[in-house]
């Protein structure tokens, strides 16, 4: 390698962490699929896979030059547009492409934990043109903010002003929960909403996916270290106490105020602890990440309940876990950080006075608000013209059937039953084949 | 011949199979049931919203018996499937006008 610096450890590392944050994505949308209806999980998976598709190809042709290059502190350039001269160069001690693949996993689960907000009610083509939309326009640049570190030229936030957001609490989190809480206004609430029971239709599925996202989670923020070091040792060992400290708190908190603790709240409050470590992973000890995680669980376990006194229908409480767990984790940082891990900034319990913490409110504050008013934009534009929600009566039936042909479960005996013909089963009396023969049975 | 339906607890099917049983009843037709009687149903929590579950899981059993055994029988479904508290479920009849064995064609109390 020409590169000195070249680390063949760091580069594995960082394979597998993208990998691992890849694997997030197919976790939220079992997270996501379990809590919704039987007749919108397909939908509720379709999105995140979806978002998978576009925002990958986005990256390539423009995302990671938007992001990553240039020396503007709000927006990168087009230098590396299709990944133009990026197979032989390196980023730092990884090849660059490594390093593009990586932050690729960030872009994409962005914009899916913004489908949470909107379950059951969205159509498909215009929620593929939101993710389009909102990525190149907001997630990209704030990920310049936040995440590009170029000697100071790089992000405002990150590089510039010195806040710290180790793996994207900002950037992914409360950037995300903003734009739902946005979503949710411009969609408005569900048919029945607050009247009928809309209970998730499989907690095991959703106890899965909140396995998966843990997992995936050390990819996520020890991965951030971007390299195989004693930063990346920290952010795992936080990852891991806050999380456990989340669904503890999250369930205490159910337990006094509802009488049950529930498996909904242990895996909620356990993705509300990885949210709010995730900026915090890098800079604090873990005796204050257990602190954080049990705040955090807390915190967020009551912070659900908000959309029912302000009358939003976040579905599935993207404001209530990731806008506030972020903003719980981001602040947090300016309260605990420690110069051991900062090398040099202290946060207030630390005698570091008020600095970092005001840095830490001015950049969460900066991206709710960019990603507030952006998305409110982008879904009003999609709405008033090709519609952004599902006609009633494709609601009340059920998204799955009406968007995708689809359903997810084959529940009773009496729709499988029938011949099959020519090796398929068909459902009801007959079937279609491909040269448009109907076939009776 | 009287058709005796009786909705009870779905965790006591089992001893009111075996009281049927050994009452020598040769068979029965055992549904899933959902429903509320006066116990109304019960309430869940989901992220601290609670939802009011109206209908409770129940199975309902079905079982053909010749008219002298009714009473019989009522009482062994009875006194099977009572736990003492709330939502036992019921027991009733309605007479049977007819019974055809399927593969054979027998018919009336020989059908049973």
């Amino acid at each position: 390698m020409a590169n000195p610096q070249f680390s063949s450890g760091d580069t594995a590392w960082l394979l597998a962490s993208s990998a691992l944050v890849l694997l997030m994505t197919p976790g939220l949308a079992f997270f996501y699929g379990g809590m919704v209806r039987v007749k919108s999980v397909l939908n509720m998976i379709m999105m995140s896979f979806a978002t998978i598709g576009v925002v990958s190809i986005l990256w390539v042709l423009f995302g990671y030059s938007l992001a990553f290059k240039g020396t503007n502190p709000f927006i990168g350039d087009l230098s590396a547009v299709g990944l133009h001269g990026l197979l032989k160069t390196d980023s730092g001690t990884i090849p660059e492409l490594v390093f593009s693949a990586f932050q690729l996993m960030f872009a994409i689960i962005t914009p899916a934990l913004i489908s949470g907000a909107i379950a059951d009610r969205v159509k498909f083509g215009a929620w593929v043109l939101f993710v389009a939309v909102w990525t190149t326009i907001v997630y990209f640049p704030v990920a310049h903010w936040v995440f590009y570190f170029n000697g100071g030229k790089g992000g405002w936030i990150g590089d510039r002003m010195g806040a710290f957001d180790f793996a994207g609490g900002t950037a992914v989190h409360i950037n995300a929960g903003a734009a739902g809480l946005a979503l949710a206004l411009v969609l408005g609430k569900r048919v029945g909403w607050r009247r009928d029971p809309m209970r998730p239709h499989n907690l095991p599925l959703v106890l899965l996916g909140a396995g998966m996202l843990w997992f995936g989670w050390f990819g996520f923020n020890a991965g951030s270290a971007v390299a195989a070091n004693a930063t990346a040792g920290v952010a795992f060992m936080n990852t891991q106490v806050a999380t456990a400290a989340a669904a503890m708190g999250w369930i205490i908190v159910e337990k006094i105020r509802d009488g049950h603790s529930t498996t909904l709240g242990v895996a909620s409050g356990a993705v509300a602890g990885l949210v709010a470590i995730t900026p915090a992973c890098g800079t604090i000890t873990p005796m204050a990440s257990i602190l954080l995680g049990l705040l955090a669980g807390a915190v967020c376990a009551l912070a659900v309940g908000l959309k029912y006194r302000f009358g939003f229908d976040d579905s599935l409480d993207v404001v209530g876990v990731h806008m506030v767990g972020g903003f719980v984790g981001t602040l947090f940082i300016g309260l605990f950080a420690t110069s051991v891990l900062t090398g040099g900034a202290k946060g207030l319990f630390y005698g570091g006075g008020f600095t970092q913490l005001g840095k830490q409110a001015v950049a969460a504050f900066a991206v709710a608000i960019y990603s507030f008013v952006l998305a409110y934009i982008i879904g009003k534009v999609i709405d008033k013209t090709m519609g952004f929600r599902v006609s009633e009566e494709d609601e009340l039936s059920g998204v799955d059937l009406a968007l995708h042909a689809e359903t997810a479960y084959e529940l009773t005996m009496a729709t499988h039953t029938g011949r099959s013909f020519a090796g398929a089963t068909p459902v009801g009396g007959s079937m279609t084949i491909s040269e448009d023969r109907t076939v009776t049975q | 011949m009287k058709l005796v339906t009786a909705v009870v607890k779905p965790f006591k099917l089992d001893d009111v199979r075996a009281a049927l049983t050994s009452f020598g009843v040769k068979g029965m037709t055992v549904t899933e049931a959902n429903g509320y009687g006066r116990q109304r149903g019960h309430s869940e929590v989901y992220r601290g919203a609670e939802y009011q579950v109206d209908l409770v899981p129940k199975v309902r059993l079905e079982v053909l018996v010749e008219d002298e055994d009714v009473n019989d029988v009522i009482d062994a479904v009875v006194s099977a499937a009572r736990t003492g508290s709330i939502g036992d479920g019921k027991v009733w009849t309605v007479p049977v006008e007819e019974v055809v064995r399927v593969r054979t064609g027998e018919r009336g109390p020989d059908a049973l």
